[in-house]
């Protein structure tokens, strides 16, 4: 493990609308640090030696960094866009990686076992051939034209689509998703997992959404999100080791795996070995 | 009936649950309890002025203890999950009706603590959880020695339900059940009722996993 190539990076710390002055006390890769308002309102970031940490606040929610960011946070253009509906799901905690909860959430196959009758059934449980580069241009994973049979593809789904996504990884523990949109077939919807490492194998999970669905209602939209990753986390907590392995080791992966592949080799190339195994056990 | 809910409160579930295996119908109202505190609101403390979910209106009439929403659902729509005439019986579901409290108190809490970064004293909950689990533990092998498979009779009653969702989800609060395999044989035999339905951590018998075959008295 090396810290330093993932110091510099921007990570969620809390969310926008929870920001008071008696402020949350939580972790940044083993440092305490305190999210709070200042005596003006605005958004301050202490960490563990009372030293000032730099402050973003984008997509619902405070984001900081230990080190000195060279790159601005990743833009959303979609969180711009007038129409969406923009949804703080809330803080979940996970014992696993922070790594492990990217890669998961960048996993098709698993949809018809974990998320039974909402993101995939059986038989549907073929995972069809899917396009994977790392861009170089903007230095981000991307996986298009990824295609799932799903049973409730979102809230505002009434029954059964074929739903295509795209996923995107444009830092090391952040992952947006881009989705078929039932109510706008013309729009993607996005569903991002932000994720703040508290330490090597311990992290809080951030969901967001930018959606376009007038009708839903808001703690619907919550509820329906909530459910699939508490879904998830109670595997992700029983996935050994608790590191993600980036020696292959063992492991054999398939087609369906590509993105997670590809994740790995550009953590890898990046030294983003924070919550990572570097060599097989 | 309206029901005032989370999807992710294990007492929300048990309600939920009962519903299922009995064929209630229930209007089921969302409480927006993380990240919005929705619980904590006026109109929700006008209910219930403690705070707590779920809330089950029908009528004039507004329960907010879990135990007595399954009560009352058995009593109007299936009396056979109620006490029969036994006093051992009538006994036994008051007993487990009130120790599920216990199991909120203690693996509840550790679970909100564990995921939703509630606060309390995480080592103390988790030991309390513990106790509870092994004196569940040993009722339930009392129970087989008795011939019985659930809590209060050899068929499922309100007792069940109000035990079983904290029991199944103590792993979410750091609590793992694998010491346990009563409780793991009493939490196939829930799942494998006609009409039981799932909550995010309690997952469904999978069908390639069939209930392994075991003669009576065996277990």
């Amino acid at each position: 493990m090396t810290m330093q190539a993932m110091i510099d990076e921007w990570y969620p710390v809390g969310l926008i609308s929870q920001l008071d002055a008696g402020g949350r006390r939580t972790a940044l890769m083993g440092e305490p640090i305190l999210v709070a308002s200042d005596i003006d309102g605005k958004a301050k970031v202490t960490g563990g030696n009372g030293r000032i940490l730099p402050v973003r606040l984008r997509y619902g929610h405070v984001w900081s960094s230990l080190g000195d960011p060279k790159n601005e946070l990743f833009p959303i253009p979609e969180a711009d866009q007038p129409g969406r509906r923009f949804v703080d799901v809330g803080v979940v905690r996970v014992r696993c990686s922070p790594l492990r909860a990217v890669e998961n959430f960048l996993d098709i196959a698993h949809f018809p076992f974990v998320h039974t009758d909402i993101l995939g059934a059986e038989p549907h449980t073929e995972v069809q051939n899917y396009k994977v580069e790392i861009r170089e241009d903007v230095d981000e994973v991307w996986a298009t034209q990824v295609k799932f049979y799903q049973p409730q593809a979102a809230k505002s789904a009434s029954g059964g689509i074929t739903t295509e996504y795209m996923y995107r990884v444009p830092a090391p523990t952040c992952s947006v998703l881009y989705k078929t949109c039932p109510p706008r077939p013309s729009e993607w919807d996005v569903i991002t997992l932000f994720v703040q490492p508290l330490a090597e194998d311990i992290c809080d999970v951030w969901p967001w959404m930018a959606l376009f669905d007038d009708e839903t209602s808001l703690t619907d939209l919550i509820h329906f999100q909530q459910t699939i990753f508490l879904q998830d986390r109670s595997i992700l907590e029983n996935q050994i080791p608790r590191l993600l392995p980036l020696d292959p080791g063992m492991e054999i992966p398939t087609r369906a795996d590509l993105t997670s592949i590809a994740y790995r080799r550009w953590l890898k190339r990046h030294n983003y070995t924070y919550g990572a195994q570097l060599v097989a056990q | 009936m309206k029901l005032y809910d989370y999807i992710l409160s294990p007492s929300g579930y048990k309600v939920r649950l009962m519903a299922a295996l009995i064929g209630v119908k229930l209007e089921l109202r969302p409480v927006d309890f993380h990240p919005g505190l929705e619980h904590r609101s006026p109109e929700l403390l006008s209910l219930n002025p403690a705070g707590s979910i779920p809330i089950l209106e029908d009528g004039d009439l507004i329960l907010t203890e879990s135990s007595a929403i399954l009560v009352y659902l058995a009593a109007k729509a299936a009396p056979k999950w109620l006490a029969g005439e036994k006093p051992e019986e009538a006994a036994r579901v008051q007993q487990w009706l009130s120790f599920s409290g216990r199991l909120t108190a203690s693996l509840g809490a550790a679970r909100l603590h564990e995921m939703l970064l509630r606060p309390g004293d995480i080592a103390a909950l988790q030991a309390q959880g513990m106790a509870a689990l092994r004196e569940l533990e040993a009722g339930l092998v009392e129970q087989r020695l008795r011939g019985m498979r659930f809590l209060a009779a050899d068929r499922p009653t309100v007792a069940d339900i109000a035990c079983f969702p904290y029991v199944a989800l103590a792993p979410d609060g750091g609590v793992l059940l694998d010491a346990y395999p009563t409780i793991r044989l009493w939490s196939r035999a829930l799942r494998s009722l006609d009409g039981f339905i799932e909550m995010p951590g309690i997952h469904r018998l999978h069908e390639l996993k069939p209930e392994p075959q075991i003669e009576p008295g065996e277990a």
